[in-house]
């Protein structure tokens, strides 16, 4: 017998739905914790949101915040934010900050004129210093940027659930998009929670989420309905956690595959996506948990038809794709 | 039983084999890219040097030399989104149109006229006599004609009404749309000419919704030097001069703009608003000295300009005439005979560059209208040399642990996934090589991420097979089982994630498209990788040994 690494024994028995009170319960709880949180802390949304510019400083000499605060505020700018960036991946005389200006009065992007100014400035106090990016976005694209992502978060979600529907039954369909609102309101939850940077490769990452989300729920309701259909006078519950235990090891180990190559880039990627990949590190967490605790509930409470095999519409589920061969 | 036909085989290996070769150029990235700039900058100039020569010769032209382009965010550069300001194009029509009706008005309709002041998109015309309404009304009717579109059949190109003794002209709605359009398609154009006259790579200048052009060169310095090369006006007209004044301030008059000069200190021109000639009917444009060996620029006419040109010196000599260049006179020499022939120089207080720049400008012709900037973005080339570091190691060491933890679960079976992972990581770089497509930051977080997601197809299926093989039909039935019930949930998951991907990339910009796209590709190359190339492994190592027990 050759070694194999076993990170779920080979059989499991878990009754997952014990504690449904509780597991659920806690979602709920947290989905409405998070919501709350984001509406009275707000999200410290970037310029692709708000307008405004920010500038990206590198340089040999330690940052120092005050004095940079100092050279600025003769411009007159408003509020000017400026934040040290820390990476592992940077070499050790490598200083980096972030310098953050709201949008101007009466200007849409912010004027070359007011970018050298600043650079100058900063230059004064540290020769040393470059300007390795400088980003600049106007009121009026910002407000469609927030709706474009509002847009297409809504549309996948609603996408994905008229593709659940039509490939399983409606129930399934409530539990995936119950799951999903989930997901996407912890994500966010946590980015208020922590005041993360929330700009548009935020939204990117939330839809990667979904996406991720939907694949791990659709692979536990591809073999609960097959079940449905194998065990037709099993209680539900019963199928649901049987379900859920036979595609226990593949859930553990694609997620671990994904958590893996995704902490790879949080530690290595440089910290330029590093609020996007702590995002979707994030995501398949709650992702993974979301599709065993949250959908199943929700299949559960909901209840589905019995009668699988009577009708084929379409052929019996579980096979439909079987005659793809290689 | 467990059979793939040949033809299957040899479709499945080939399309593994085009993969690794067109994959294999990304590999020698700086050599295929000197090589791919070369053959471009040969082709374009019809010459080459021997350092093009050399860069041609370093990759040989049979093998592909199609690479990933480097999105700005990883190659450095500018990006810009400009809205262009149509509005602009209605203003230059009406005043435009106000001589002529102005002259029509009074020989036809014998109505005293002058213009008012009302939005800059109208023209606003009050006439003494409000009994001779009805035939100005009719004499004004007698410039618009009919707009073909294909929704506006029917309609005229203007709009008149009538407000007590005045009558307003502006474009009707069509005219409007079609006036945009057309303003639209040359704005890119110039925008798209004076990037290339540049000289930098593969810049990108599309079109975006409306109004708005995007506009992203890689390599620039900076958005600054990029709006520059655009130059957000470079209008050159000719106009007639009013007179001079030393005042800002001092009141044009209707018709009447006063500009500063570009050479004097404190000098100002009030000039005819309507220009002579404008920098449109240029010809041709270029660096040249003047009789005193100062820098200047030669120009030439088209035939229409050349008359318009003549004409007027003719009827003007004595006075002065000014040279506009971007709301600023250049210069304003005094009319000594009649221009014929329609050329001329421009002089002023220029260096020998600014006289090429400007040749350039002039030649690549003036921009329709004014372009207002509503996104910059700059991204230095260093930070994005970082970016292409820490994405390297981040997807090498995130593949070696999948490949480890794969191997350590399913042992040979985990071989032969990441054999596939392997392949599937080519194939996707070779598909992006051949579309073109541009590799971003989030882009390389796609990959990374495909890795990971990669090998679920491949575990849903091994999973099953350890599931069927409990039942005890034998090793080449459960292989065949494991296959046909885990497509289901393969086809089902992926699906579902190709929604999202594809919503993302229509709905996207910029790097969260180069994202979606390569999160698309890398779904479609690895759902192909499990279900037919480690299938074709398994099944070749199957009929090879044909195991009586099988150890998943």
């Amino acid at each position: 017998m050759a070694f194999r690494l076993r990170l779920v024994p080979e059989k499991t028995n878990i009754d997952f739905f014990r504690w449904a009170p509780v597991t659920f319960g806690g979602s709920v709880a947290l989905v409405v914790a998070a919501i709350v949180l984001t509406f009275f802390m707000g999200l410290n949304f970037g310029i692709d949101f708000r307008g405004g510019t920010t500038i990206r400083t590198d340089s040999t000499q330690a940052v120092d915040v005050g004095a940079y605060r100092q050279a600025l505020s003769p411009l007159n700018l408003g509020d000017v934010t400026i934040t040290e960036v820390f990476d592992p991946t940077f070499r050790d005389d490598q200083h980096v900050a972030q310098i953050r200006i709201q949008a101007q009065e009466g200007d849409e992007a912010i004027t070359p004129d007011t970018i050298a100014a600043v650079e100058a400035a900063l230059q004064t106090i540290d020769p040393a210093i470059t300007f390795p990016s400088v980003e600049s976005v106007g009121p009026k694209v910002s407000g469609e940027l927030i709706k474009t992502a509002i847009y297409s978060v809504l549309t996948a979600t609603v996408a994905i659930c008229a593709y659940i529907w039509l490939r399983f039954e409606w129930q399934f369909s409530v539990g995936a998009v119950v799951a999903l609102v989930h997901d996407i309101a912890l994500t966010v939850g946590i980015f208020s929670l922590f005041q993360l940077k929330f700009d548009l490769t935020i939204i990117a990452a939330l839809l990667t989420i979904l996406g991720y989300s939907i694949n791990d729920t659709v692979v536990v309701f591809d073999r609960l309905r097959e079940n449905l259909i194998k065990f037709k006078s099993m209680p539900l519950r019963d199928v649901c956690n049987l379900s859920v235990n036979e595609t226990l090891s593949r859930t553990v180990l694609t997620s671990g595959t994904t958590l893996i190559a995704l902490i790879a880039l949080l530690v290595f990627g440089g910290d330029v996506i590093r609020g996007f990949v702590f995002a979707m590190t994030w995501g398949v967490i709650v992702g993974t948990y979301s599709s065993v605790y949250v959908a199943k509930n929700v299949v559960l409470m909901l209840g589905v038809k019995r009668d699988w095999g009577k009708k084929p519409e379409g052929g019996p589920g579980g096979t439909q794709f079987a005659d793809i061969d290689a | 039983m467990l059979q793939i036909p040949l033809w299957k085989r040899i479709v499945i290996l080939g399309l593994c084999a085009l993969g690794l070769i067109g994959a294999a150029p990304n590999l020698f990235y700086d050599r295929v890219e000197r090589h791919n700039d070369a053959v471009a900058a040969v082709e374009r100039t019809g010459v080459e040097t021997a350092e093009q020569t050399a860069a041609i010769a370093d990759w040989p032209s049979w093998l592909p030399s199609a690479i990933v382009n480097l999105g700005l965010d990883l190659r450095g550069g500018a990006h810009l989104l400009a809205e262009v300001q149509v509005e602009d194009v209605y203003k230059q029509r009406m005043d435009a149109m106000w001589p002529e009706v102005r002259r029509a008005l009074v020989s036809e309709a014998k109505v005293a006229v002058r213009r008012i002041k009302g939005a800059d998109s109208e023209l606003r015309v009050e006439i003494d006599k409000p009994e001779a309404m009805e035939k100005a009304v009719e004499v004004v009717r007698g410039f618009a004609s009919p707009v073909v579109t294909l929704t506006g059949v029917g309609q005229n190109d203007l709009d008149i009404r009538t407000e007590g003794n005045q009558i307003i002209v502006t474009l009707s709605e069509a005219e409007q749309v079609a006036t945009d359009d057309r303003t639209m398609q040359q704005s890119l154009e110039i925008v798209r000419r004076r990037v290339d006259a540049a000289g930098t790579r593969e810049p990108t200048i599309q079109r975006q919704g409306q109004d708005r052009i995007l506009i992203e060169v890689p390599g620039i310095g900076s958005a600054a030097e990029l709006k520059e090369l655009i130059g957000t006006t470079a209008q050159l007209t000719f106009n007639q001069v009013i007179r001079r004044t030393s005042n800002p301030e001092e009141p044009a008059g209707i018709g009447n703009v006063n500009y500063p000069s570009a050479e004097e200190e404190g000098a100002y021109y009030i000039l005819d608003e309507l220009p002579v000639v404008t920098g449109e009917e240029l010809v041709d444009a270029r660096p040249d000295f003047d009789q005193n060996g100062r820098p200047a620029v030669a120009f030439r006419f088209n035939t229409s300009g050349a008359r318009k040109f003549g004409d007027y010196t003719a009827e003007h000599v004595g006075e002065l005439f000014a040279i506009v260049l971007d709301g600023k006179v250049i210069s304003a020499p005094q009319i000594r005979t009649h221009i014929g022939g329609g050329s001329g120089i421009i002089t002023g207080t220029f260096t020998p560059e600014e006289t090429n720049n400007l040749a350039v400008l002039l030649r690549a012709g003036a921009l329709p209208a004014k372009m207002e900037f509503l996104e910059e973005r700059t991204v230095g080339p260093e930070l994005g040399q970082d970016s292409i570091d820490a994405g390297r190691v981040a997807a090498i060491v995130g593949t070696v642990a999948v490949v480890v933890l794969m191997i350590a679960s399913y042992g040979l079976f985990g071989v032969f996934a990441s054999v596939a992972l392997g392949l599937n990581l080519s194939m996707l770089f070779a598909i992006l090589s051949a579309m073109g497509a541009t590799l971003t930051l989030p882009g390389i977080a796609g990959i990374v991420l495909t890795v990971g997601m990669a090998v679920d197809a491949n575990v849903l299926v091994f999973e099953r097979i350890k599931e069927e093989l409990k039942t005890a039909r034998g090793p080449a039935r459960a292989i065949e089982l494991g296959y046909e019930k885990a497509m289901s949930a393969i086809i089902d998951a992926n699906l579902t994630t190709v929604i999202a991907a594809l919503i993302l990339f229509f709905l996207g910009s910029g790097p969260v498209k180069g994202f979606a796209v390569t999160l698309m590709i890398g779904l479609i190359t690895s759902v192909f990788t499990a279900i037919f190339v480690t299938r074709l492994f398994v099944v070749t190592w199957f009929a090879r040994k044909r195991p009586k027990t099988l150890i998943v």
